[in-house]
């Protein structure tokens, strides 16, 4: 088996009495779809805080790359190329869509502490930018102010500005939130060339698009990973349906 | 062109054609309020770098204005009573040279700056605003204390700086000094605004999450911004020293502090040139109002009110629209 680009070991975090995450162990392997899901409140999104830096685990460790970067800040982990998108939308509202693109180029180039230089003048950070937008298919909306952006068109944003970091992994909270039927199977499509180039994390609602894309799904439930395994052995996982598929999965 | 290069050409001509009118008609007192409104918009472009791109909401500038102003009162107290400033472990003299004040001015502005931001922007929020304001008061108490340097009654200078082949103390060619400090400092801010450190520091102000997603610390961009911000800032401090040939502890009080802010908002939070219209509407006001009534604060107050609620882009949003973007 090849070595995991991500793998989680025993992370466990608590707000006061609150577990939100319980020992919690998952590897996300070159060229694969890892989903997690689970119901709201279950800690995704503190998992996913932990992994990417924001929070501290109390206990258990992170390894990036073949590296612990448990000590690392949230933008060192980027700099090694985790590449995330956000659940809620993080972008540069007031900037352009290429404007966000650019930032991307530009932090994964690193030489910020220009001061006479005109970065959207930078003809590497626009092929780079331009080229991200394309592949998610917003480059006809580059001029437009990310805020008059739709739901949707945010999400691929957040998508493109993560291209333009090279990253070896990809943590996506929610891509599809928000996007209509017919765009979610555009993502779907996407997303599934997408992990030739790096391997994704992804939590997502969105059953049909789990289902179709994961290679593996881990469930959590309660701040703990009640099952893990193949799209089939999750399906008939009887806790799963219990806890979680219930209605969905008949 | 845009509505917003056509507004700035036309304020800075405004505040060209006003005092060389005045100079014309043999009106000093004008000139005097145009050099006021000039010094006052590069303090406000000063914290216009922190406020308006980095979304630092500093309420202690008079800090580094009044240090500007300290460094400018320093070294003209030891030349003009022909004292040295320190005899170990290098002797420094005092100076009367502009050039030199400035350059001295622009420094202490910088490295106070960096050490009260290093220590300042840890913080955030509310407690950012708090710790900013009792960093200056810290300096204010301190300068009324320091009795060497005139404490409460600040220090006299009795000829203005000099300046090569200039003299400073014809009103018209001190303003043309403040004057092309005031363009330097406005293009030099306006190319770092489109550099790199410019956009991944208005980047960090609309999301801290974005900049460290793309593998970037905001808090090396808003110290680096702050410092910067301290030094523009210092330099209107010794320009203003200069124009009242006089220093007090009331540069660095909490309403000197405020008053720069009031430049930024009224002018437009953010906006490169806003910071020269709000400066330049507060003279006007400072001037039209101040003469009918002592209690001119009050329609101040009021004017601010109506900005900060119905306009929240300053004269720069209400006129020029939202700001366009650069590409």
């Amino acid at each position: 088996m090849t070595e995991p680009v991500l793998d989680v070991r025993g992370l466990t975090k608590s707000f006061g009495g609150l577990v939100a995450s319980r020992n919690i162990s998952l590897g996300l392997r070159p060229g694969e779809v890892h989903a997690l899901i689970g119901p709201n409140g279950a800690g995704k999104s503190t998992l996913i805080k932990q992994i990417a830096g924001n929070l501290r685990p109390d206990s258990g460790r992170v390894h990036f790359d073949g590296r612990d970067v448990s000590d690392l800040s949230t933008a060192a982990r980027a700099r090694m190329g985790m590449g995330r998108t956000f659940q809620i939308s993080s972008l540069a509202m007031e900037y352009t869509v290429l404007q966000n693109a650019v930032l991307g180029a530009l932090g994964h180039r690193g030489d910020i502490f220009r001061f006479f230089n005109r970065a959207m003048r930078d003809s590497d950070l626009l092929e780079a930018a331009e080229s991200a937008l394309e592949q998610v298919g917003l480059e006809e909306f580059r001029s437009l102010r990310t805020s008059d952006l739709s739901h949707g068109q945010r999400r691929q944003l957040e998508i493109a500005v993560a291209l333009t970091l090279s990253p070896k992994a990809f943590l996506m909270d929610e891509p599809m939130a928000g996007l209509g039927a017919e765009g979610s199977q555009r993502l779907v499509g996407f997303l599934d060339g997408l992990r030739h180039r790096a391997p994704i994390l992804l939590i997502e609602h969105d059953m049909d698009a789990v289902f179709s894309l994961a290679d593996r799904i881990s469930v959590l439930v309660y701040g703990e990973i009640i099952a893990s395994g193949s799209v089939e052995e999750i399906r008939s996982n009887a806790d799963v349906r219990a806890a979680y598929l219930g209605e969905e999965a008949s | 062109m845009t509505r917003e290069t056509v507004l700035n050409a036309g304020l800075m001509t405004l505040l060209l054609v006003v005092p060389l009118a005045a100079w014309t008609f043999d009106e000093p007192f004008l000139i005097t309020l145009a050099t006021r409104a000039v010094i006052f918009a590069i303090a406000g472009i000063g914290l216009n770098l922190a406020l308006g791109f980095g979304g630092l909401v500093s309420f202690g500038h008079a800090a580094f204005f009044g240090l500007g102003g300290y460094a400018m009162g320093i070294l003209a107290h030891h030349a003009q009573t022909y004292t040295a400033l320190a005899t170990w472990p290098v002797a420094i003299e005092g100076t009367k040279s502009m050039p030199v004040i400035w350059l001295m001015a622009i420094g202490a502005g910088a490295l106070a700056a960096l050490v009260i931001g290093a220590l300042s922007l840890r913080t955030k929020g509310v407690y950012f605003i708090m710790i900013t304001l009792a960093f200056g008061q810290m300096l204010y108490y301190f300068a009324i204390s320091w009795s060497a340097y005139g404490g409460e009654d600040g220090l006299s200078i009795y000829v203005r700086n000099g300046f090569p082949g200039l003299n400073t103390m014809d009103p018209i060619q001190f303003f043309a000094i403040c004057y092309a400090l005031l363009l330097i400092v406005l293009l030099s801010v306006n190319r770092v605004a489109q550099s790199s450190f410019g956009m991944m520091l208005r980047a960090a102000r609309q999301s801290e999450d974005r900049v460290q997603a793309v593998g970037q610390a905001p808090f090396r961009l808003y110290l680096t911004a702050f410092t910067i911000s301290g030094a523009i800032t210092g330099l209107a401090g010794a320009l203003f020293a200069d124009l009242n040939r006089f220093v007090s502890p009331t540069m660095l009080s909490w309403q000197t502090s405020g008053e720069i802010m009031i430049f930024v908002i009224l002018g437009g939070v953010g906006r490169v040139f806003g910071p020269v219209a709000g400066a330049a509407l507060f003279i006007l006001l400072e001037h039209s109002l101040g003469g009918s009534s002592e209690y001119w604060h009050i329609y101040l107050g009021a004017i601010l009110l109506g900005v900060v609620l119905f306009a929240r882009g300053g004269l720069y949003g209400f006129l020029a629209g939202r700001e366009q973007a650069d590409d």
